[in-house]
């Protein structure tokens, strides 16, 4: 479904040209969760802004059901780590209707019934037509989750989501993600740091080297601790 | 574990007084009554009606003054000014912070405007005006979009530039439209700096209009505030000259205090953007 061929990404910080990929390649699969782990600073973030259509691949290409991405669009939406990713002048609610009536997916009172609905399954219906502000860290990941899965995406791409969480709520809501894919079967893109974290959530999981990162192995779902261990850090 | 028998209040109501102290409105009114209180005690000693009335004086020239209309014509006339002079500098503010967010020499040409004229107190371009523009509210105009314009284009240029990565990235994400991303993220999400930049610019149009009209007075046949206080001045009818120097406090007050701060209290602080 989403192919990633030999793709190198650069950026540009003042005064260097930084390689943050270097011709990486994957396939996901419809359903799949695949994960992208590697350490800090491999490059798996930007590789997932590049699926997201931030960043265009200077080698190699990316192509989601055999056309290439080229922009941000509302068929792969995004959830990131930052907590400041719910507009702040919206509520819970409103956050997920302006994401759908945004993108046109929905006419307002359509796009309303299907909030709700999305804001129960993560359970925040009382939280509804709170503001962002006055949410905990999870709470405000959870919305973000029903925000995204409200699109219905074609792929749903996670950039290090319960990374800034304390360990208990990161436990629970990898637990819930889980939960929320039995129903769906949605198809994501996780990228992560943890090796726990990654075992937990990934059907298949991508080991990234660092800096550049390049693809050290791919493993299906199953695999232990100490073997993922000594992927990431041995050179 | 202490004996909870020994703890003497778990939860009480606090007394009358001291929740009326905690109102800030009642604490501020203690102020002002202890300041007209002294004002009245201190001009009744002095006992020089010339220069220093006291403040019951004040207060009837200043209902007389109302009565009579001539305060009034003289509000109503700034006030209209002002508006007309705010909201053509807040158009101009408008169009330099688009050039300025759309292309690269423009920021540089916002950034190079604001630091010439920034420090430039706007009452310095009133005889320039007066030349180029004659006796009129076209001069005034002219300085008020002046004292206006920096102030704001300034502060919504560097709003827009603090809206967060990752708020940007949402915005692109929903595939919103160029216009749809400005009125739907940009200015949402600058909000806090926008409202900055609209107070300041308001307070600074505020003293240069009267201290504009002070100097150069009326024109096309009626005055505004400063002018009302400038000829009251002339026929030493100083109770009068306090009660305008009043009504300018007075909407100074209601302004910030009022419409404002209501602004704050629906956006920016109930979204958490600001304390």
């Amino acid at each position: 479904m989403l192919a990633v061929r030999g793709v190198t990404l650069q950026y540009r910080t003042k005064d260097h040209l930084v390689t943050a990929t270097y011709r990486v390649s994957f396939t996901v699969q419809e359903s799949d969760r695949f994960v992208v782990l590697g350490p800090s600073g491999c490059g798996k973030s930007t590789l997932l802004k590049a699926v997201g259509g931030y960043i265009r691949p200077v080698e190699g290409e990316i192509v989601l059901d055999d056309a290439p991405v080229k922009a941000p669009a509302p068929d792969r939406v995004f959830v990131f780590q930052e907590f400041d990713q719910l507009l702040p002048w919206k509520t819970v609610k409103e956050n997920i209707v302006f994401a759908l009536t945004a993108s046109k997916k929905m006419k307002r009172r359509q796009a309303e019934e299907c909030a709700m609905h999305n804001i129960q399954k993560v359970k925040l219906t009382e939280f509804a037509n709170s503001y962002p502000h006055t949410l905990s860290g999870g709470m405000k990941q959870r919305a973000a989750i029903a925000r995204a899965l409200a699109m219905e995406p074609r792929i749903l791409l996670m950039d290090e989501p319960f990374a800034a969480l304390d360990a208990l709520t990161r436990v629970q809501m990898q637990e819930e993600l889980l939960q929320l894919w039995q129903e769906t079967r949605f198809t994501v893109l996780f990228v992560t740091h943890s090796i726990s974290e990654a075992i937990r959530i990934g059907t298949r999981i991508l080991v990234l080297s660092s800096h550049p990162g390049q693809v050290k192995a791919e493993l299906k779902s199953g695999c232990d601790e100490a073997q993922l261990q000594e992927l990431l850090f041995d050179a | 574990m202490p004996d909870r028998a020994e703890l003497l209040v778990v939860e009480e109501p606090l007394g009358v007084w001291t929740r009326i102290w905690n109102i800030g409105a009642a604490r501020k009114a203690v102020v002002l009554i202890v300041l007209a209180l002294i004002w009245e005690g201190y001009a009744r000693w002095l006992n020089n009606p010339l220069l220093f009335p006291t403040f019951l004086d004040t207060i009837k020239a200043f209902f007389s003054a109302i009565a009579s209309g001539e305060l009034p014509k003289a509000a109503s006339y700034t006030i209209q000014l002002l508006l007309k002079g705010y909201v053509a500098g807040l158009a101009i503010a408008a169009l330099l912070t688009a050039f300025a967010s759309a292309t690269r020499i423009g920021a540089d040409l916002l950034e190079t405007l604001t630091s010439m004229f920034n420090p430039l107190p706007s009452i310095a371009l009133l005889p320039l005006a007066l030349i180029w523009f004659g006796l009129g509210d076209g001069s005034i105009i002219f300085v008020l979009i002046h004292a206006v314009l920096w102030a704001v284009a300034l502060n919504t240029y560097s709003g827009f530039r603090a809206v967060s990565p990752t708020l940007r990235m949402v915005g692109q994400n929903y595939g919103l439209s160029k216009a749809g991303y400005v009125t739907r993220i940009l200015i949402p999400g600058a909000f806090p700096s926008i409202l900055t930049g609209l107070k300041v610019g308001w307070a600074f149009a505020w003293r240069t209009l009267i201290a504009a009209e002070l100097v150069f007075g009326v024109s096309s046949g009626s005055g505004g505030l400063g002018w009302y206080i400038f000829e009251q001045k002339n026929q030493l009818l100083i109770p009068n000259v306090f009660a305008g120097l009043l009504t300018v406090i007075l909407f100074g007050l209601v302004v910030e205090n009022l419409i404002f701060r209501t602004i704050e209290n629906r956006t920016v602080r109930r979204w958490g953007m600001q304390m």
